[in-house]
Parts: C-alpha cells; sequence; structure tokens
C-alpha cells in the first residue's frame, strides 16, 4: 500500500527524551569499534538513536513495517558535537514523498535538541518503503 | 597527536569487518532492530541478497576512520547514501574498506572524499565527511 501523500509536511517527535550517559556511547561505540578514550569526542553517528526513535513514531503512526524500510540515504549536519550529560531529543518531520517502481521514497528531516532546547544537530535520511508482495503499487 | 591536514592528502585507507554479532551489538545500542539486519529468511523475503549491515553501520566505520585519520577531530557533516547494501554472511563477516583523501581545507574546515567499498564494490554513494581542524588555519 502506498504511504499517503498528505503526510509531507507532518511531524513526529521521539516518544521520549535520551539522556547521553557515558554506559549508552560505550555500547554504541564497542559495536562498531569506535575508539573510546576520556575527552574523545562521541562517534559522530551517535545521534542516530534519537533520529531512529523519531522514525519508529513515524512508522508505528502510519502502521509502516520496519522490515520494509530500507535506508536510503544519511546526512548529519552539526552545530555542536553531542556530549555525555546532554538530554536529547528529536522531530521528525516528513519532506518529501514520491514513488519509484513501486517503492515509496520517504525524504525525512530530524530535528535533535537538547535540553535548553538549541539544535545539536540536524539529521537528513531518506527511506524507501517497499510494498507488500502482491499489494498496488 | 593531531596531524594537520591539507588539500590532496590521502589517507590510509582502513580495513574493518562487520559480523552478524556486531550487527546484533548494533541493533541493542542503537535501538534499530530491523530483522533485515538479523534474519536471513526475512531478508530474502523483501528481496534483499541476503542478511545486510545497518547502513549507519557503515556509515560509523566512516566516522571511525574519520576519528582514526584526524585524531578525534570534531565533526561538522557527516553522511552518505547507501547505494550497495553490504551482505554479511553468518561465517566470518564482510570486509568494509574506507579511504580517501583530503578534499579541501579554507576556514579551519577540512573536507574529505571518500571511497567506502565492499568486496570490491562502492557500498556508499557520495560519502562526505568535514571536520574541524583544531588550531589549523587555511
Amino acid at each position: 500500500m502506498p504511504v499517503d501523500p498528505s503526510l509531507v509536511g507532518r511531524e513526529f517527535p521521539a516518544p521520549a527524551s535520551l539522556t547521553v550517559t557515558a554506559e549508552r556511547v560505550s555500547a554504541f561505540a564497542a559495536a562498531v569499534g569506535h575508539p573510546q578514550s576520556p575527552g574523545e569526542p562521541l562517534p559522530p553517528t551517535f545521534p542516530i538513536v534519537l533520529a531512529f526513535g523519531a522514525m519508529q513514531a513515524f512508522l508505528d503512526a502510519e502502521r509502516i513495517d520496519l522490515h520494509r524500510i530500507v535506508h536510503g540515504e544519511q546526512r548529519f549536519a552539526y552545530v555542536r558535537p553531542p556530549e555525555v550529560g546532554d538530554e536529547l531529543t528529536a522531530t521528525l518531520t516528513v519532506t518529501g514523498l514520491r514513488q519509484i517502481g513501486g517503492a515509496d521514497i520517504i525524504a525525512t528531516t530530524s530535528e535533535i535538541t537538547d535540553e535548553t532546547g538549541a539544535v545539536v544537530c540536524t539529521g537528513k535520511a531518506t527511506l524507501v518503503h517497499s510494498a507488500a508482495p502482491g499489494g498496488a503499487a | 597527536m593531531t596531524a594537520i591536514l591539507a588539500a590532496g592528502d590521502t589517507l590510509e585507507p582502513r580495513t574493518f569487518t562487520i559480523t552478524r554479532a556486531d550487527l546484533v551489538a548494533y541493533a541493542d545500542a542503537s535501538g534499530d532492530h530491523n530483522p533485515i539486519h538479523q534474519d536471513e529468511e526475512v531478508a530474502l523475503a523483501v528481496g534483499l541478497p541476503g542478511v545486510i549491515a545497518h547502513g549507519m553501520y557503515t556509515l560509523a566505520l566512516v566516522g571511525r576512520a574519520v576519528a582514526e585519520w584526524t585524531g578525534g577531530a570534531e565533526v561538522v557533516d557527516l553522511g552518505a547514501k547507501f547505494t550497495s547494501p553490504v551482505v554479511v554472511p553468518a561465517d566470518g563477516g564482510a570486509e568494509v574498506v574506507v579511504g580517501g583523501t583530503v578534499k579541501s581545507v579554507a576556514d579551519g574546515l577540512v573536507t574529505l572524499a571518500l571511497e567506502v567499498t565492499s568486496g570490491g564494490t562502492k557500498v556508499l554513494g557520495m560519502p562526505r565527511a568535514v571536520v574541524r581542524q583544531a588550531g589549523g588555519r587555511a
């Protein structure tokens, strides 16, 4: 089933804020083998944890199955590096929608802010949603 | 020690191995439990060639290479298109090679032009990283 075209412009906040703890950062860094030492910046892709939460909220609201989503593109622009102690939140906005060969190409922007409301970084993602086999193209 | 990067410098390629166990650890750490990164049957059912790495895992390896090349410089921009999946077999793993050059240095910002391959195939489209060069001037 194609994604509802009226989605463009709608906002989906992540369900909860995330306190960046040393433990969370350490687990993320260990999973990707990122160098870790005191004072070392966080792995730059760590904010995906927030962006993914907002994307999952969007998928849940639209009843889109995660396993039919493939990540097509991701870019982050950082105002400042995220740090341990930050309390981050994310809000995803659907910025574009088009269909190619039965797949929905969903463009999104996720703004990641700290506890003061200041933007820490902005993520731009393209999600490729493939319709169920036999579904209308 | 942080090396000062100059336009045209070649960045020594880094080779990383991604295993299925890494994908499980990454799913837990990132919250992305999409079964296409764990379950062969689901991956094949949605038309993928097999279990694939999270695109963000591959991009995280780019972040790791950048941190190693720059001595942990502040990243101001990082991104790529996930143009070709990195298929991770159950045995062994998939090798990802991250290489590149310094494209430009201006106003203290270093732009890296990158090439990211797995099994000789480019897996990222237009991968790009920009870092702030500490104490550096153009």
